[in-house]
């Protein structure tokens, strides 16, 4: 069974180093890049799949060249075999729309994988688009909200339960012939239930280890002329999405100044209890 | 939620027939060292084996004094299975051996050499998390070679019975599973056991209980104080009146940059005497004798506590049942020799043993016949002549009654029987090192407290020097340990709340203490019909499982959910 999982890197907010240039505009260079936390749901059903069925999981992003760490990031985590990053200054500046032409394109230019992967919505776009985007271009049965998964590989058919708008408590099971598209659920859970499962995952994340040592010199890039694509239809010039302004996320609160109080100071020590004596009295 | 969720897009087997469970040849269960050498042993003979560990890791879940023994005339040792063992997974080789009797400050030594040598290749200290973690990495290569593998965090939970005969296992978190041997290397709390109705948890005089505190020390530190060089050890047991009268004893082992210290006690004796196991150990830890030995800082690392069963009285004859083989701790076969304490290196015995029999049964075509192979094995290595000296069956019955304990105890104080010490106090030391001897020393206050004190009374120099050690409190204790709790899902269930039926718990509990309210079980008074009445009640989150209340309260007790409860890091 081979798997492709789509992922993206996002930048690193928990940093609390995102900066914007004057147009508003993301300042890559100066933010960190990590894995879109929604991705790795996707990460583990790809493997839950392998680890049952066998066969390769291969991950692929778009990005500048930095997001090999993302991907690194993929094969530490779920033990992904082959990583490959569609990198090119032409694919700057894309919309999920364009986004989704250049992934789909290279999708079909590693073979034809029996499922696909995405996760649901990134972290910094937040459209939700890319996944069934991506999928409408591949032409393949989309499923998404998915909670659970299992695939038939004798009928070749994936079956799947998924949330019925978005509620935990509305799940419906679906069918779909491979190869297909799955956007993973944040709430998906991956399950081992028979001990040949539990040793083939363990088994994965030891091979996985070794490998990830070496994980960004195993990247294979692929730029615009490897994939055939004409750049009108790709990047900022094959994006129909016009961004009209973006607002800035407001600062938090600048932070207080702060007062060093000598605990052997009686005279600022009685200023420290007047200060919080009204609040004593539940103020 | 997701539990039930994915039940059915896994393919789900039904938990209660199994029909459907997965099968491996054999299964063992514990990953302590006697699962280690039965897996090591099926896998070296190319029988599929799956190993199943509750702990988040091996040796997580697991506490020993611990000297590992390597018996000269055993079949299976730990080095001989596990090439590199003793440079790898062990602490120190322990070059030398003293027993120090108390009396007050008064301490008279006796050098254990040679009960110490008996019938002993090596003996080397060792950390539990350490060794037993080491140990499963080995397992999980050779297991997986032969077809099968070790997995943590996976707990059984019981046997898979099919027409009333037990053909497998069933998990907290995998679906059942089949096999033609299930080697039960669960240790002392053995589920397994219970569940085959092989051992019970009702004789309080049955069990001893440990408790154990792991003190951090520089190597250098240990090199000045105990005077020994990188590759050398000490191990100095204690009796005497250490102990507010409690029977059993103390113990300390040098490890590489730790020591471990720590006490055993009769079962029966710690409940009867409403003793608190915390006090007893810190009464050891901060004895004027200790201060040469401790360093300047006192700091402890861990604190940790488990039941050892006691091989003269439980030791099973026949460990088996169906095509279920109980190994080690889980087939009571855990031998306290007088102070010198051997449970590991039986466990690596017995579960070599265990592994032995059943590929030679399946070699006469005949897997069904490896208990019955397993048990005359068992017999004819010696080994269950040294967990159940018949010599022993012969002396206790005398020396274990109260009359004629008592009359003993006067005698071994009285001037006369002082007098005959003094006289004989080299005796003494060759009667403690005599293995026949302690082998069917009496478990009795004569030999655990009187002989000792007199001895020390009589020919005991003071301990000079300070000890100035400052144990943490029990609150602290607790507080360092690391825990994974299971929050709504109590793996205890207090059957009996009444003071009589389970009071004892609160003070025999390690983690629990009289006018604690942060530990186990705690004593309440609560009104009733205009009455009060006096009850016990439980609070799970803080226990160490060391199996301690099963026996002596009125409980239902099962270990926590796979991988959850305490995870030792010392062990
Ligand atoms: C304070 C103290 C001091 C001791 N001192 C010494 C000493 O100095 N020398 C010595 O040789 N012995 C000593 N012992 C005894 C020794 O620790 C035991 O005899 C020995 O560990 C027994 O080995 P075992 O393999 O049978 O069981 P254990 O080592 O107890 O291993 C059992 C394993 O099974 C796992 N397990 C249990 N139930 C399940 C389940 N349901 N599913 C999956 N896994 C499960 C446990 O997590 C554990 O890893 C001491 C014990 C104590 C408590
Ligand atoms: S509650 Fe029971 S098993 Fe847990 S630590 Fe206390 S005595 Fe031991």
């Amino acid at each position: 069974m081979h798997t492709v999982v789509l992922t993206k890197g996002v930048p690193d907010f928990r940093e609390g180093k995102v900066s914007f240039d004057e147009d508003g505009h993301l300042e890559r260079g100066n933010t960190p890049t990590t894995m879109n936390p929604n991705d790795e749901h996707a990460l583990r059903a790809a493997l839950q799949t392998r680890v049952r069925h066998g066969g390769r999981v291969d991950v692929m992003s778009m990005g500048p060249p930095g997001y090999t760490s993302v991907l690194r990031e993929a094969m530490e985590s779920v033990y992904a075999d082959d990583l490959f990053l569609i990198s090119d200054k032409q694919f700057a500046a894309a919309d999920t729309w364009a986004t989704a032409i250049t992934l789909a394109t290279a999708i079909q230019h590693l073979g034809e994988p029996s499922l696909i992967f995405a996760g649901f919505k990134t972290a910094d776009g937040e459209t939700g688009h890319t996944g069934p985007q991506t999928c409408w271009c591949l032409d393949m049965p989309l499923i998404t909200h998915v909670v659970a998964l299992d695939v038939d590989e004798e009928a070749e058919r994936v079956r799947a339960k998924r949330l019925v708008e978005g509620d935990v408590s509305e799940i419906e099971t679906v069918e779909a012939p491979l190869p297909a598209f799955v956007v993973a659920d944040p709430e998906f859970e991956p399950s081992y239930r028979t001990a040949r499962h539990r040793l083939e995952r363990k088994r994965l994340r030891a091979e996985a280890r070794e490998r990830a040592e070496t994980a960004e010199e195993e990247v294979t890039f692929w730029d615009h002329a490897e994939l055939n694509l004409d750049p009108d239809y790709v990047g900022l010039d094959g994006s129909p999405t016009i961004v009209e302004s973006v607002d800035p996320i407001p600062k938090a609160p600048s932070e207080r100044e702060a007062t060093v109080v000598d605990p052997g100071d009686p005279e600022a020590m009685g200023e420290v209890v007047d200060e919080l004596a009204p609040f004593a009295g539940g103020d | 939620m997701s539990d039930t969720r994915n039940a059915d897009t896994d393919g789900g087997t039904d938990a209660t027939t199994g029909t459907d469970a997965e099968r491996f040849e054999a299964v063992v269960v514990g990953a302590g060292p006697g699962g280690a050498a039965a897996a090591a042993v099926l896998a070296d003979n190319g029988v599929e084996t799956l190993v199943l560990e509750r702990g988040v890791e091996a040796g997580s879940k697991n506490v020993s004094g611990g000297l590992i023994y390597a018996g000269k005339s055993a079949a299976y040792t730990a080095d001989d299975l596990f090439p590199g063992f003793r440079e790898e997974a062990t602490e120190r080789p322990v070059t030398r051996n003293y027993m120090d009797n108390v009396a007050g400050d008064e301490v008279h030594t006796i050098d254990l050499k040679r009960v110490h040598e008996h019938d002993t290749a090596w003996v080397d200290s060792v950390l539990r998390r350490r060794m037993d973690s080491w140990l499963a990495e080995r397992v999980h290569e050779r297991t997986a070679e032969a077809g099968g593998g070790l997995l943590t965090d996976v707990r059984v939970n019981g046997l898979l019975w099919e027409d009333g005969e037990a053909v497998g296992v069933t998990c907290d978190k995998l679906d059942p599973i089949r096999a033609d041997v299930v080697i039960a290397a669960d240790g002392v709390n053995s589920e397994l056991a219970r569940a085959a109705g092989l051992m019970d948890w009702e004789e309080p005089d049955e069990w001893f209980q440990g408790v154990k505190a792991v003190v951090d020390v520089e190597p250098d530190v240990i090199a000045d104080r105990f005077d020994v060089a990188e590759d050398e050890g000490v191990a100095r047991l204690f009796g005497g009146d250490l102990f507010d009268g409690v029977r059993g004893g103390g113990f300390l082992y040098t490890n590489r940059d730790s020591l471990s210290i720590g006490t055993v006690f009769h079962l029966d004796s710690l409940a009867e005497e409403r003793a608190e196991p915390h006090e007893l150990l810190d009464g050891l830890l901060t004895h004027p004798h200790l201060g040469q030995w401790l360093p300047d800082e006192y700091s402890e690392r861990e604190y940790s506590a488990k039941l050892v069963p006691d091989s003269k009285k439980v030791a099973h004859g026949s460990p088996h049942r169906d095509r279920m083989l109980l190994v080690g701790d889980a087939a009571g076969q855990m031998q306290a020799q007088g102070p010198i304490i051997k449970g590991m290196n039986h466990a690596v015995n017995a579960g070599g043993l265990a592994a032995e029999a059943y590929v030679e049964a399946k070699s006469r075509n005949a897997p069904h016949s490896a208990g019955e192979l397993y048990a005359s094995k068992l017999r004819e290595e010696g080994v269950m002549d040294e967990l159940r000296p018949t010599r022993y069956e012969v002396t206790r019955r005398l020396s274990e009654s109260d009359a004629v304990t008592n009359v003993l105890d006067s005698v071994a104080r009285s001037s006369v029987g002082r007098f005959g010490l003094r006289a004989t106090g080299g005796l003494a030391a060759r009667l403690f090192n005599s293995p026949f001897v302690l082998g069917m020393i009496p478990d009795t206050r004569t030999s655990y407290v009187t002989v000792p004190t007199v001895l020390a009374e009589e020919l005991g120099e003071r301990a000079t020097g300070a000890n100035d050690a400052d144990p943490p409190t029990l609150e602290e204790r607790i507080g360092e340990l690391t825990y994974d709790t299971d929050v709504g899902n109590p793996h205890i269930e207090l059957v009996d709340e009444s003071f009589e039926a389970s009071g004892v718990a609160v003070t025999a509990c390690p983690v629990s203490a009289e006018g604690f309210g942060g530990g186990c079980y705690r004593e309440e008074t609560v009104r009733v019909n205009g009455g009060e009445e006096r009850v016990v009640s439980l609070d799970t989150q803080p226990c160490v499982e060391c199996g301690t209340c099963a026996v002596v309260a009125d409980t239902e007790w099962t270990h926590p959910r796979g991988g959850k409860g305490v995870a030792f890091d010392e062990g």
